[in-house]
Formats: structure tokens, C-alpha cells, sequence
């Protein structure tokens, strides 16, 4: 295992993007061990690709990239990384359990040929009880609410025993309940010390388990600091009472948060603030 | 039954029914998975043409066939890899030209007679030589197994590719071999169901099998139970009917598709019916909820001011209220 004081994700200068296109471009950054980023910003600043980058799924266009201290071109430890994609439904094709989607996280922590072990179902069952969904594990997975579907995800990037968990969005499209729910997940597992990398929309829902903000915009940082300290500078846009989030023009009624963040892009440009 | 087994060709026919009714059910499970389900069914046009340069070599058909299947096999996964949308259209040609060159060649070949093309398309287990019958066989057996042991990858990559490329696993190496199985139980199925057919043999069995079954697991061992089930009573039926054994086995397979869809779907109305839906409220059950959680058969009650709550879908039954009694002091 690597020295504790290695970052987890050490970026200098670096551009991510598709074929030869850059989207992220010149960004430096750093993630120290127990630290739960949210990485904000509105949607085409290039959030998705720079974190894309970090698991292999867009190329790497320049500047250094270290993942545990290796270089990206060079990492090949990838269950270290857990991802948690954007996805709003599961296997809708065939049938597939809660336990058979979150043992997948197991899969690259054994070579092909071995079956799954006792250490294997041990993780599962702790994944399983890390997200509150134990007691539902042998439903069909497509049954279960957007929210829990969602944790199903969680689980199974957690049953690789990650040492960052990346994730996607976790709460856009959850109803507010099931919003609730996932950031007390979100909490616990940042009480245990989990390490986090979340992308999003909705600060409000997260407010309480991120401890650092870092806002994108046309492929740069534009903001990297506490949460305390963003809520001064940037009060009344992500960070709401609780009770509003966003001030989106079409009627306050009875949308759900979640949906009204991707319709609405509530984050104003970021220009705004600077000068 | 005795007077079949006493028969030298039965034996094989049956053998082959077996083996070709387990593995391509086995196949076909991921094949619906990844929404590929027809895939097999072009592969099958392109072994046509295999076939046919075999009959007119004077080698072994079965051999042509094969090595003609797997290079479609290759060529479909490195299409779909590129992600154009020109892709279809270069499936389309490929499946196409392969089923035409196949027809013009064996037309040309004067070692075979329309009842021998018919036998490949359609299948005709009972004068496939032996020598074939144990190629199919090894084949079948290695197709099985090496879809049983790769069945957990083969599932994760089919249900969240983007996940698995991002947790490292080989994804294009493991698309590439099931589309090299489906290729192989394609031809190993072509004597028996044929190579237009073999696409319901792989698909069909599994659409009954998403009627019963509730997990991932369960519905490839169902459709594996269905297919050898079709395809060893096709087989009988086409001995003693005289039918060709593809046509029997696929509408006996479709025979019980809607079999199981008329008996579930009568069940499920049932269960409505007696299905009564707990009052809306705003918590989700779970260890931290506060309600004491209680096993009920095969899942989790959770006790809310003294009846039970049972998760369904999005929202909570009521089951056993008559049970009230009993548990109301153990509430809060």
C-alpha cells in the first residue's frame, strides 16, 4: 500500500477531452485521503469528462495525471476507483436481483476463473448494508425507486472495497425523500472516512457531507475552497435553506428538486463573481 | 421411447438435442441481455456461405462453416466498437452477401441437391453424419462451460459497460467472445434447428424464462431447462410426425412461451387482486427506520404500528393483518 500522505488524485495542468477535443483543459487539482469533493458546475464545463478521465473513459490530452502516485497512463489498480455512473435505470432487459448488481463490484477483485468466495459474499453483505438495502437484496433490481436504484450503484462500486468513490450525479432525477436518504448514506460512509468525488448539481442535498468545493467552468477551475467560505461568496445559488433550492422560473409547485436541477441548470456563470 | 433409443441415429439425435438445447439458451440469456437478440441470426447467413465453400472444396462443411461464423462473429463486435451509425447498414451487407454467396455457390456445386441446402437452413439432425455429431458435441460442451464460468463478467459488462470499462475489465475482449460463442452454438446448432432457426433456440427459451424467474441466475438455468425440453421433445415429435426436427423444436419452444405467459399472467392478476396496498407515508423501511424489521418467507416485514409492512416496487403491501394481535406490543 502506497504512504498514507499520497493524494489520491494529483492533477497538474491537465486536459481531458474526446478524440482532440478539449473539454477540461489546463486544471490542477488534488484529493488528500477522507476528503468528499463536490465538483460543481454548469452542465457542458466539463465536470463529467474531467472525473470520465480519471476512470479511463475519455482521453487524456495533456499535463500530469497521478492516481495513487502513478501516472494514468500507467494505473492499472482501477478497483481502487469506485464509480458511481449517472444512470436512471437498470437492466430493464432482464431480470436481475439487487445482489447480483451490487456483486459485480466484486468481479475485477478476483482473477476470471475463481468463483465468488466467502470474502466476496462478506462485501456484498457490507455494501449492501452500507446503502439500507439488505433486507430487499433478492428483488428485481428494475422494481426499486430512482433514489434506491441509485444506492444499488453505490453498493456496487463499495463492494470493490474502493479507496475514492466517484460519483455521477448521485441525486438528479431523486425525488426529495429518497434525496435524504442518499445523503445519509452519502454521510455515513463520509463518517467512516470514506473518500468522495461527487459531481453535481445539488449542493443542498450534499451540503452536510462535502468538506471541499470545486466549481468548473469552460474547462477550467474557477473555484477550489471550503464550503463555508463558497456559501459567502456564492450565497443563494446552490446552497439553499433546505426548504428551495433553486430559483427556477417555472413555478415552485410540486416538481421535484432533482428534475428542476436538470431542466433548469440552475448555476448562474460563474463570471459573475470574479473582479 | 425403447424402440427410439434402439435406434443408432435417435441416440446421436438426441445427444445433439441436448447439448445444442443447453448452450444456446446459455448464450442466448446474454444476447437479450445486450439487446442483441437477432445478432445470431446474421451470423448464421454469413456460415451459410462457409458452408457452401465446404461442399465445394469437399472439405468439411462444418469446419468452413465455423471458421466463416467466427470471423463474422469478430467483424460484428469490431463494427459496433466503432459506434458509427453506417454500422447497421455494414452488418446488413455483411449477413446479406453471405447468405447469397452461400445460395450461388452451393447451386453451382454438383455434390448436393436442394434437399441438402434445405437441411442446413432448416435443420435435419437425423442424417447428420456421426463424425459431425461428436464435433457438435465437443463443441456444445466447451460453449456451456465456458459460458457458465464467464456467465458473472459477461453480465456486468452487458448490464453497464461504461462501469465495467472503468473498473478495468476487459470489456471488448469479453464482447468478442460471446459474440465467438454465439458463432460457434450457431453452427454446432445448424443440423438440428438450422441456421434460420437458431435464433429462436437462443431467444425463445429465454423469454419463457423471464416469465419465472426473479433473478438473473435463475432465468439461464430456467431457459436451459426449457431449450433442452424443446429441443429433446422436437426431436421425438419429428421422428414420429415426420417433421423437419428445427421447425418441431422452435414451435414447441413458442408452445411454451405462451404456455407460461397465459398461466403468469392469470397469477399476477390473482396476486393483485389480493394485493393491499399499506397507507403513504414518507419513510423508507430500512435497519435505520426505527420499526422492528421481521423475516417473512423470502424477504422483510417491518412492523408499523402493528401491522406489517412489506416493500413492493415502489411502495409498501400490507401482509397479515391478522397477526396484529400478537405484535402490537412489539411496535416502537
Amino acid at each position: 500500500m502506497s504512504v498514507t500522505d499520497t493524494p489520491l488524485i494529483s492533477l497538474r495542468a491537465a486536459s481531458f477531452g474526446y478524440a482532440d477535443r478539449r473539454v477540461v483543459d489546463g486544471v490542477s487539482l488534488s484529493q488528500g485521503r477522507g476528503e468528499v469533493i463536490a465538483l460543481l458546475g454548469p452542465n457542458g464545463s466539463g465536470k463529467t469528462t474531467l472525473v470520465k478521465g480519471l476512470l479511463g473513459l475519455s482521453d487524456h490530452l495533456g499535463g500530469e495525471v497521478l492516481l495513487f502516485g502513478t501516472p494514468l497512463a500507467r494505473f492499472r489498480d482501477r478497483p481502487r476507483i469506485g464509480y458511481v455512473p449517472q444512470r436512471h435505470s437498470l437492466s430493464a432487459s432482464v431480470r436481475a436481483t439487487v445482489r447480483e448488481v451490487v456483486e459485480v463490484g466484486r468481479l475485477t477483485r478476483r482473477p476470471w476463473w475463481r468463483p465468488a468466495g466467502t470474502a466476496d459474499a462478506t462485501a456484498v453483505d457490507e455494501a449492501l448494508d452500507a446503502v439500507g438495502l439488505r433486507d430487499r437484496e433478492r428483488e428485481d433490481v428494475s422494481a426499486l425507486s430512482g433514489g434506491q436504484q441509485r444506492r444499488v450503484l453505490i453498493a456496487r462500486a463499495l463492494a470493490a472495497r474502493p479507496d475514492l468513490l466517484v460519483m455521477d450525479e448521485p441525486t438528479a432525477g431523486v425525488d426529495a425523500a429518497n434525496q435524504r436518504i442518499l445523503a445519509d448514506v452519502l454521510s455515513a460512509l463520509a463518517a467512516r472516512g470514506t473518500s468522495m468525488l461527487i459531481v453535481t448539481h445539488e449542493l443542498a442535498a450534499l451540503h452536510e457531507v462535502v468538506t471541499r468545493i470545486v466549481c468548473m467552468d469552460g474547462g477550467h477551475v474557477d473555484y477550489d475552497g471550503t464550503p463555508r467560505d463558497y456559501l459567502a461568496t456564492h450565497r443563494g445559488h446552490e446552497v439553499g435553506d433546505g426548504h428551495h433550492h433553486h430559483d427556477a422560473p417555472d413555478g415552485p409547485g410540486a416538481r421535484t428538486p432533482g428534475m428542476a436541477a436538470i431542466a433548469g441548470d440552475p448555476l448562474p456563470p460563474r463570471e459573475v463573481h470574479h473582479g | 421411447m425403447g424402440d427410439l433409443l434402439a435406434l443408432d441415429f435417435m441416440r446421436q439425435a438426441l445427444v445433439a438435442a441436448v447439448l445444442v438445447g443447453l448452450a444456446a439458451p446459455l448464450v442466448g440469456g446474454f444476447l437479450v441481455q445486450r439487446r442483441l437478440s437477432l445478432i445470431g441470426d446474421g451470423i448464421g447467413h454469413v456460415a451459410l456461405a462457409g458452408v457452401a465453400v465446404g461442399i465445394l472444396t469437399g472439405s468439411m462443411p462444418v469446419l468452413t462453416a465455423l471458421v466463416a461464423a467466427v470471423a463474422a462473429a469478430v467483424a460484428v463486435e469490431l463494427i459496433r466498437a466503432t459506434g458509427r451509425t453506417s454500422g447497421d447498414m455494414a452488418l446488413a451487407v455483411m449477413f446479406y452477401g453471405g447468405i447469397a454467396l452461400g445460395v450461388v455457390l452451393i447451386s453451382k456445386s454438383s455434390a448436393t441437391s436442394p434437399a441438402n441446402l434445405t437441411g442446413y437452413l432448416f435443420g435435419a439432425i437425423l442424417t447428420t453424419s456421426r463424425a459431425d455429431i461428436v464435433v457438435f458435441a465437443a463443441l456444445a460442451v466447451v460453449v456451456a462451460t465456458v459460458t457458465w464460468v464467464l456467465r458473472r463478467r459477461f453480465f456486468a459488462v452487458a448490464n453497464d459497460e461504461e462501469y465495467a470499462r472503468a473498473a478495468g475489465m476487459p470489456v471488448m475482449g469479453y464482447n468478442i467472445a460471446l459474440s465467438v460463442l454465439t458463432a460457434v452454438t450457431v453452427v454446432v446448432s445448424m443440423r438440428v434447428v438450422g441456421l434460420l432457426l437458431i435464433t429462436a433456440l437462443m431467444i425463445i427459451p429465454n423469454a419463457s424464462a423471464q416469465l419465472v424467474s426473479r433473478s438473473f441466475r435463475s432465468s439461464l438455468v430456467w431457459a436451459s431447462l426449457i431449450g433442452v425440453l424443446s429441443s429433446v421433445s422436437g426431436v421425438v415429435v419429428s421422428f414420429y410426425a415426420e417433421t423437419p426436427s428445427g421447425g418441431t423444436i422452435v414451435l414447441l419452444a413458442i408452445a411454451t412461451f405462451l404456455v407460461l405467459g397465459g398461466v403468469t399472467a392469470a397469477v399476477s392478476r390473482a396476486r393483485r387482486a389480493a394485493h393491499e396496498r399499506a397507507e403513504r407515508h414518507e419513510h423508507e423501511h430500512g435497519p435505520a427506520c426505527g420499526h422492528p424489521a421481521v423475516v417473512h418467507h423470502d424477504h422483510v416485514d417491518y412492523l408499523h404500528d402493528g401491522h406489517r409492512h412489506a416493500p413492493h416496487r415502489d411502495h409498501y403491501d400490507e401482509h397479515d393483518e391478522h397477526e396484529r394481535a400478537d405484535t402490537e406490543e412489539a411496535t416502537r
